[in-house]
């Protein structure tokens, strides 16, 4: 199986974030990058789009196991999932792949556009946000959650599946994997993005909420609660 | 002036309530341009079209009614191409989908069928000339991104529970149509599906949710989180990802990054620190109460009101006050 994984590098989530001066975008200092939670989980050809600080999380995925790594060379990601898919498109298409696996969305937007839009871009099956794969005899069998209902589908390969997390436990990079990936190859080639339409107006720290009001302690509490979610928040 | 378009998600020949919050959506969106009509998009198997009406309540115009009985459960392709179909020919200034698990895994397909752009997971947005600005929790929820959306038509899908459905009743024009592609040639095929049972509503739908973290201790704890649901009322439970985890609850009730994403406008956390991973899910709720012993825990950061004590002592007391408040006492 010829399997393709593309990744995204997104700042560490843990960290506190700032805007920086033109409003548009965060202050880069102090952020550390990772490859997006949902994107760890399976490589093998890993593709990542974005400037020349990419190539680490690239390296991380050759460290993972992957074989060869691809970036394809942009300023900046844009916000644009579908400016993205069409360079993946442009990139994967008679790349002979029998699977392209995306993380369901990256950590960052939350969007988990850009592998549907490559699927239909490529006029490939699809299947988004599954949960457990099972692969045999040139088709794939999947799970995936529907919000208090699943389902189970068989799809003809190749095929393009966003995965979930516990599909299967991220690859740990070893030393050896960490030595063995400097001599792995990594080529660089110019990401044909697509037309963007979608961008970054503003960006924003979101209000403190007017709470973290303590109301009190111990059950005592609980009446003058119930007076606020009714007189106050008018939520009973 | 230009009409707008929604796509109305059913399941098993019923609408969720994320239909009726496109609908809501598409309606602002079309008053807001002067005035145009709102044409929703229903699909499913054969008697669907009864469900017109309703989505009429939310002020749809003309509901597209697309019946087929391979249609009965979800089909993405033939979804994909029927939606992208009509927007094509409809000439839609905007057009909105659910982001939920069907709307999301819809409206990305759609775009790109199309060839235009998709603002994803919006929390709100306003027309501003030729453009839609589209409000987005990013990072997490920890930065509030306002995109900017051109091209036409410019499509949005809309985190469940953002937009609060709004009646504005018309008696819409329905219009039969046929799916864009014939569902049964679709690649993907469903071999087998299977519905949580149970009379409480899903997360995405309801309007309390209450939500048990590992300060409950125990899996059969869960019990005095039902019987405050059951005071609200109407309300789901909710958990988070360690209990999950732990598999005190399904792991389709965990709130948070890597699991539901909701907005109710009630939240009530009981015994739940607030790690970002759960706040990234529940954030953008409406009121948030949080019931914690540690003074200190981050969830009373982002909580409208919050008690500090035993969650064991306080939780009986709570659902027995809510119980009064809500019987009129």
């Amino acid at each position: 199986l010829k399997i393709a994984v593309c990744l995204k590098r997104v700042p560490e989530m843990e960290l506190r974030f700032s805007i920086a001066g033109d409003r548009k975008s965060l202050d880069q200092s102090g952020l550390k990058y990772e490859i997006s939670d949902f994107d760890g989980y399976a490589l093998e050809v890993a593709i990542c789009l974005g400037p020349d600080g990419v190539q680490e999380t690239l390296r991380k995925a050759l460290a993972m196991g992957a074989t060869r790594a691809v970036q394809l060379k942009a300023d900046d990601v844009p916000v644009d999932g579908s400016a993205v898919a069409a360079a993946l498109a442009a990139e994967l298409e008679g790349g002979a792949y029998d699977l392209l696996l995306f993380g369901r969305m990256a950590t960052d937007t939350g969007s988990g556009s850009v592998g549907p839009m490559t699927a239909q871009l490529l006029d490939l099956p699809c299947v988004t946000a599954i949960s457990h794969l099972e692969l045999a005899d040139g088709r794939g069998t999947a799970r995936r959650d529907l919000e208090g209902a699943s389902e189970t589908v068989s799809f003809p390969l190749p095929a393009v599946l966003t995965i979930d997390e516990g599909i299967a436990r991220p690859r740990l990079a070893t030393l050896k994997g960490i030595m063995a990936a400097k001599k792995k190859p990594l080529d660089v080639r110019p990401a044909q993005l697509g037309e963007v339409r979608l961008t970054v107006e503003s960006m924003a720290l979101p209000p403190e909420r007017s709470g973290g009001r303590i109301v009190g302690e111990g059950a005592d509490a609980v009446p003058e609660l119930v007076r606020l979610l009714r007189t106050e928040a008018k939520v009973l | 002036m230009a009409n707008t378009f929604a796509f109305a998600e059913s399941r098993d020949g019923n609408l969720r309530k994320v239909a009726f919050e496109a609908v809501t959506a598409a309606r602002r969106a079309a008053d807001g341009s002067g005035g145009g009509e709102v044409h929703a998009l229903l699909m499913g198997a054969p008697g669907i079209a009864a469900r017109a009406e309703e989505l009429g309540r939310y002020g749809a115009d003309v509901v597209v009614v697309v019946e087929d009985p391979a249609l009965a459960w979800y089909n993405p392709e033939a979804a994909a191409a029927t939606a992208a179909e009509r927007l094509r020919a409809g000439g839609y200034r905007a057009g909105f989908f659910p982001a939920s698990a069907q709307g999301r895994d819809l409206a990305p397909r759609a775009a790109a069928r199309l060839g235009v752009s998709l603002a994803s997971d919006a929390i709100d947005f306003e027309l501003q000339g030729d453009a839609v600005l589209a409000r987005h929790p990013a990072y997490t929820g920890k930065v509030l991104v306002t995109l900017r959306l051109t091209g036409s038509p410019a499509l949005l899908s809309l985190r469940p529970g953002a937009i609060t459905p709004a009646e504005q009743p018309r008696t819409p024009k329905v219009e039969q149509a046929r799916p864009a592609m014939d569902p049964a040639s679709a690649r993907v095929t469903v071999t087998e599906t299977m519905q949580r049972t149970g009379a409480r509503p899903d997360l995405g739908e309801a309007s309390v949710i209450v939500s048990g973290g590992r300060g409950l201790r125990a899996a059969e704890n869960f019990k005095l989180v039902e019987e405050l649901a059951d005071a609200f009322g109407n309300a789901a439970v909710g958990a988070t990802r360690a209990v999950t985890d732990d598999g005190w609850r399904p792991a389709t009730d965990q709130i948070g990054q890597t699991g539901r994403n909701v907005s109710p406008d009630l939240y009530v956390a009981l015994g739940i620190s607030g790690a970002i991973q759960h706040l990234a899910g529940m954030r953008t709720s409406k009121t948030i109460v949080a019931i914690n012993k540690d003074k200190d825990a981050p969830i009373f950061k982002i909580a409208d009101y919050g008690i500090v004590g035993d969650v064991f002592e306080i939780l009986p007391r709570l659902t027995e006050e809510v119980r009064k408040a809500r019987s009129g006492h």
